[in-house]
């Protein structure tokens, strides 16, 4: 069947990183002193998926040809709210993640709204807005902590185990991708995000709707950094305002996207592949420990990571034959 | 039929690009059933027309009517929905995208809300059937597609659109014979069915087996519009070439001497399927045209010959000697000595919101300066020579140079370049957009040049300059050197038919 | 501020000794006037003499970095390597002073060097590998963090400045003119000197405005691309050495707060953002400005919450009018 020639050639990207992260893990387990138990797992899952929902909102924004440096910072800031406002009873607390998100798709939204109409080059706009960001992260949480009545019942549950084995947290992805990934991906919106990050012309020729695209990838992005957020208020019971921790998470979020074989020229890849990548992305960096390697070099040892797979995208370099092409 | 109302009628349409008129007082009137062939030279306007339809621009001036009704079209979209589709070259497509995506880009089919990939897929091979284009895989990326596969899906496209009126832009240029033949087919049957069809191309073989209706656009103007087969080939050229206007060029004389080597010798060129084998020379004193029509590989032979491309094969050589030109700042060395003036000024000449003085001395930096700090005085003396020989009129060598005129702006790349002292000038049409009184103050000053010693390649779309200014001009078509023509043979007759790949003595007949 | 909007539009390319003064410099100045005059109203103190010779050596580590920035964003590039090309410059030339009398001697040419060699490692992504600046910087950023942490294992640095760091970052000339103020003044000469009259300084205002037009006018614009960027990661390494010397030793994360207020400084002193258009003269202005921005937003005691707030919306706001100048003008 030719059909899944062309099908597996579309999910490439997706399929390497998923293979990279299956024998990174692997081997992760196989050295553990503690093996492939169900802690383990769990304990990699949360922190793997704290990465790959913020991945997965710099996913949106770079398949249109664009880059969110706020990312971080909404994580940041969505995480200190989340300290504040997931507290009291369960249903209070519910609404509480519900304003978390809903503060999270605001950010978004504004970042789409100054790229769109200010038609800023979004790498200033949201190194701006990232700014702001912080700055309401820090006027919540001058110092770390949490509420306290915060609603560890509602955190607990999100980052244990389904039937004393899966972790919460690998649901949740799956929720999500299925809820909001999957049919975005499948709207004329998504499809119109796509085409934007392509070829911008075309899709202008092609008549395609072209800021309802930007700024639902904006949006999305902010939606996926506040549930990033969320998750990491669940699993600290607090919330804390780090300048250094917000900037590591938006420069890990390219990172994944890139191994997770989304091109950051746009219009190629998907938030699937951008999990794996983050997930592969965290297990790169845990191997260090596993192999008994000192953890001061662990910064490092990912800085080059990240740095080779930039580089990566400077290989389609030899194919161009006409200098001029270079300047576009 | 002949009476019933136009399916749209243009009137009066005007566009006007800085201070080029692309489209004046310029009218249409497309019926449905037929296939209208647009004809006309470089720049005549037909891309123009085509883009005011499609609503890729808005004219300054005149009316639409579709079906009697006044429409104004401010984006494509809007042009779409009202059953106009266009097939540009290889424009509209979105490369990372599958075929059946593409195909129904615009208005995917959906279930709750989602769009539907079984029913998408089927709409895509429905379009690309009719299209001729069956063997296309829908779920191929159109960016692995060869050309001619692509142009098909473009087609595909726009059927799928169910149009009223359909415009083939050059849509057959880059096809081969048996898809061009499976095409026609297609166009056959939509014609039946009672669309409208505007095709555009340069190929007249093509036209004359196709189109029903033909109109002939010349300088912005529709000049005459005819039934297929009423007129020769030659009357065709004729209304194509006009007799408006002749500018007095100054006389073309032969170079001085043929001893020694020649200036600039190229032998057996090769670059990605778009150079294909080309070998001429150009003596010192010699002015040698390149015609044909636009796209032929005239550009790509000017930048390969400046340096700009990677991958070229064959061998140029400078004064005799075999000589590699790796870059432009190695092909503008004293070595070597070339300069080239691009084809765009405001995005290949000039930096536009920079000072004149800026701009004139750029390229020439390397002589006016001393351990790379710019020596001011030799700078300013040398800038004023340069305004004072080419008159360039500006508001002194402070202000902006976008704040000048078009024809001044091109005064001031071709300075820019004078003042590298250059032995070999590439132009690359450079009286394109440009007032008539600086068009002959540019055929003056290429003549002098020439007549100093300078050895010059001058690329032009416009005829009469190559018949007035070359002592030589190459014909190409599709990358290769078709014909050359030289002294008394250089006839407007003789491009023209040339640069339609037209058989020799068949312009005579047909 | 709104009359910036007006101003930013009618943009008068500049020309040397100012004989067209950009209205975005103008506004950046007459924002300074405003903002003396606030402060003045919470201090009296705000105008004394001693005040603002502080306010201009806290400025000029800030200036220095801005320098560098300034060419890299004349070339329609950014460069968001400056945190840790910061804080290595800082580190590696208090690292060397531990290193006998050779390692002192050589502290502040080793910084810097250390700076240019990551500057080198930025450009030839971008220039060579065509890598967009921001990923490319982002990326070399994470490596230099990566290499400090090793070096310092984790831990605040020990080594402490130089001598010659301490002198040239604390002391004062005369009249209270600290040194540091006029090392700015001087690596600002060399800017002036080195954009305006240099052949090199009129390639970058080409690249920045035309790349295309610049590459076939014979100008090696990779290089000139590569060389920019080198600039920059010197000169962050200087502030980087410059800061170690005032505060005596390096810190972890010293170069974080210098990135924001860098690319601030340099697009609210009227540089473009998208390259070409842009004088000095704005940038010490820009830089000033931010300097009293964050000084006055202390003294009204404004928490650091407020001020990140303060500073992002500002700068989006100036950017947003400068923007608009800019598309109208062309």
């Amino acid at each position: 069947m030719s059909d899944w020639r062309f099908r597996l050639a579309e999910r490439r990207g997706t399929l390497i990183a998923l293979a990279l992260f299956l024998a990174l893990f692997a081997l992760y387990a196989s050295k553990h002193p503690a093996g492939f138990t169900a802690n383990v797992v769990q304990t990699a899952a949360n922190k793997g998926a704290l990465l790959a929902f913020v991945a997965m909102a710099q996913t949106f924004v770079v398949l249109t040809a664009g880059i969110d440096l706020s990312a971080g910072m909404i994580f940041t800031f969505t995480n200190c709210l989340g300290s504040y406002i997931v507290a009291g009873s369960t249903p209070t607390a519910l609404l509480g993640c519900a304003g978390v998100l809903a503060a999270g798709l605001a950010c978004g939204a504004l970042n789409g709204l100054i790229v769109i109409y200010g038609r800023l080059q979004p790498i200033v706009a949201t190194v701006a807005s990232g700014s702001i960001f912080y700055g309401l992260a820090l006027w919540l949480r001058p110092q770390p902590g949490n509420s306290d009545n915060f609603n560890s019942d509602i955190a607990d549950f999100m980052t244990g185990r389904v039937f004393g084995v899966v972790p919460m947290s690998l649901v949740a992805l799956f929720a999500v991708v299925l809820a909001i990934w999957i049919p975005f991906r499948r709207s004329t919106t998504g499809r119109a995000v796509y085409a934007v990050g392509s070829s911008e012309m075309a899709a202008y020729m092609s008549g395609l709707p072209i800021r309802r695209a930007k700024f639902w990838a904006y949006t999305l992005a902010g939606l996926f950094a506040s549930i990033g957020g969320l998750y990491l208020s669940f699993i600290t019971y607090s919330g804390e305002a780090n300048f250094a921790n917000g900037g590591t998470y938006t420069l890990f979020s390219i990172a994944a996207v890139v191994l997770g074989g989304v091109s950051l020229f746009g219009g190629v890849g998907s938030a699937i592949g951008a999990i794996f990548g983050a997930l592969a992305f965290r297990t790169i960096g845990d191997l260090l420990f596993v192999f008994d390697l000192d953890p001061l070099y662990q910064p490092l040892f990912q800085g080059v990571v990240l740095l080779l797979a930039v580089c990566t995208g400077a290989a389609q370099l030899f194919r161009i034959r006409n200098r001029l092409d270079l300047f576009q | 039929m002949e009476f019933a109302q136009p399916l749209l009628r243009m009137e009066g349409i005007s566009k006007r690009y800085g201070g080029v008129r692309a489209l004046e007082q310029a009218g249409l009137e497309v019926r449905g059933g037929q296939v209208h062939a647009i004809l006309g030279e470089n720049g005549a306007g037909k891309s123009t027309l085509i883009k005011v339809m499609a609503g890729v621009v808005a004219p300054d001036g005149g009316r639409m009517l579709l079906e009697g009704r006044e429409v104004a079209f401010a984006e494509p979209a809007a042009a779409i929905r009202a059953g106009i589709a266009c097939i540009f070259q290889e424009l509209s497509l979105i490369p990372d995208l599958s075929v059946a995506d593409n195909v129904v880009i615009d208005s995917p089919p959906r279930r709750f809300g989602m769009i539907d990939h079984r029913a998408q897929r089927r709409l895509a091979e429905e379009a690309l059937a009719r299209a001729g284009g069956e063997d296309i895989h829908p779920l191929a990326p159109v960016k692995d597609l060869p050309l001619s596969r692509r142009q098909m899906v473009e087609i595909a496209k726009a059927l799928a659109r169910k149009p009223r009126i359909l415009i083939l832009d050059e849509a057959t240029s880059a096809l081969t014979a048996a898809d061009v033949a499976k095409i026609f087919a297609v166009l056959k049957r939509l014609r039946a069915e009672g669309l409208a069809l505007l095709y555009i191309s340069h190929r007249m073989q093509e036209i004359a087996e196709i189109a029903d209706v033909c109109t002939v656009f010349r300088n912005g103007r529709n000049v005459a519009t005819y039934e297929a087969g009423t007129k020769t080939l030659a009357e065709v050229v004729e209304l194509m070439i006009g007799r408006e206007y002749s500018h007095a060029f100054p006389t073309v004389a032969a170079p001085e001497s043929d001893a020694g080597p020649p200036a600039l010798e190229v032998r057996d060129l090769r670059w990605a399927e778009r150079l294909r084998d080309i070998s001429f020379s150009v003596r010192a004193g010699e002015v040698v045209g390149l015609g044909g029509l636009d796209g032929q590989g005239q550009r790509e032979l000017l930048l390969a010959l400046f340096g700009v491309t990677k991958g070229l094969s064959g061998e140029i050589r400078i004064d005799g000697k075999p000589t590699n030109i790796a870059s432009p700042r190695a092909a503008k060395s004293k070595r070597i000595g070339m300069a080239l003036i691009p084809e765009d000024r405001k995005t290949e000449g000039l930096m536009l919101p920079m000072s004149v003085r800026v701009n004139l001395s750029f390229a020439a930096l390397d002589r006016l300066s001393r351990w790379g700090v710019v020596d001011r005085d030799a700078e300013t003396e040398a800038i004023d020579e340069m305004v004072r020989l080419l008159a360039i009129r500006t508001d002194g060598v402070d202000v902006p140079v976008g704040s000048l005129s078009g024809g001044n702006q091109q005064k001031v790349v071709i300075a820019k370049w004078l003042m590298v002292r250059p032995r070999i000038i590439l132009l690359n049409d450079p009286t394109r957009g440009i007032d008539i009184g600086t068009k002959q103050e540019i055929y003056a000053l290429l003549r002098r040049l020439a007549e100093s010693g300078a050895a010059i390649l001058f690329y032009s779309t416009d005829y009469d300059e190559l018949i007035g200014c070359c002592n030589r001009v190459l014909v190409l078509y599709d990358g290769a050197i078709k014909r050359t023509l030289v002294g008394a043979e250089i006839t407007e007759r003789a491009l023209v038919a040339s640069a339609l790949n037209i058989a020799a003595g068949a312009e005579a007949g047909a | 501020m709104s009359e910036t909007a007006g101003g930013g539009g009618v943009a008068v390319r500049r020309v040397p000794l100012l004989r067209h003064i950009d209205p975005a410099v103008a506004t950046a100045f007459a924002c300074i006037v405003v903002l003396l005059l606030i402060g003045s109203l919470y201090s009296r103190e705000f105008l004394s003499p001693g005040y603002l010779l502080q306010q201009l050596k806290v400025a000029s580590f800030l200036g220095v970095i801005a320098t560098g920035m300034m060419i890299v964003i004349l070339l329609g590039q950014i460069d968001l390597s400056v945190p840790w090309a910061v804080a290595m410059g800082g580190m590696m030339a208090c690292a060397a002073t531990a290193h006998g009398q050779i390692g002192v001697i050589g502290a502040i040419p080793f910084g810097l060097l250390c700076g240019v060699a990551l500057g080198l490692l930025n450009g030839f992504g971008v220039a060579y590998l065509r890598i967009p600046s921001m990923i490319i910087t982002l990326a070399v950023n994470a490596v230099a963090q990566g290499l400090m942490v090793v070096h310092t294992g984790g831990f605040s640095p020990q080594d402490s400045a130089s001598a010659a760091m301490r002198f040239i970052a604390t002391g004062e000339v005369a009249f209270g003119i600290p040194h540091s103020l006029i090392v700015w003044a001087i690596i600002g000469a060399g800017t002036v000197f080195l954009l305006n009259r240099t052949s090199y300084g009129r390639a970058v205002y080409a690249i920045g405005n035309r790349e295309r037009a610049a590459f076939l006018s014979g100008v090696d614009t990779q290089r000139a691309v590569m060389i920019a960027f080198a600039i920059s990661g010197g000169l962050s390494a200087f502030g980087g050495i410059l800061l170690a010397g005032y505060a005596s030793k390096a810190a972890q994360a010293m170069g974080d707060a210098y990135l924001l207020p860098a690319i601030a400084a340099v697009v609210l002193g009227g540089t473009s953002i998208l390259g070409g258009r842009g004088s000095y003269i704005g940038t010490v202005a820009g830089v000033i400005l931010i300097t009293l921005l964050q000084s006055i937003l202390s003294v009204m005691q404004i928490p650091e919450s407020g001020r990140q707030v303060i500073y992002g919306a500002v700068i989006l706001l100036m950017m947003l009018l400068y923007g608009r100048g800019r598309r109208a003008e062309g």
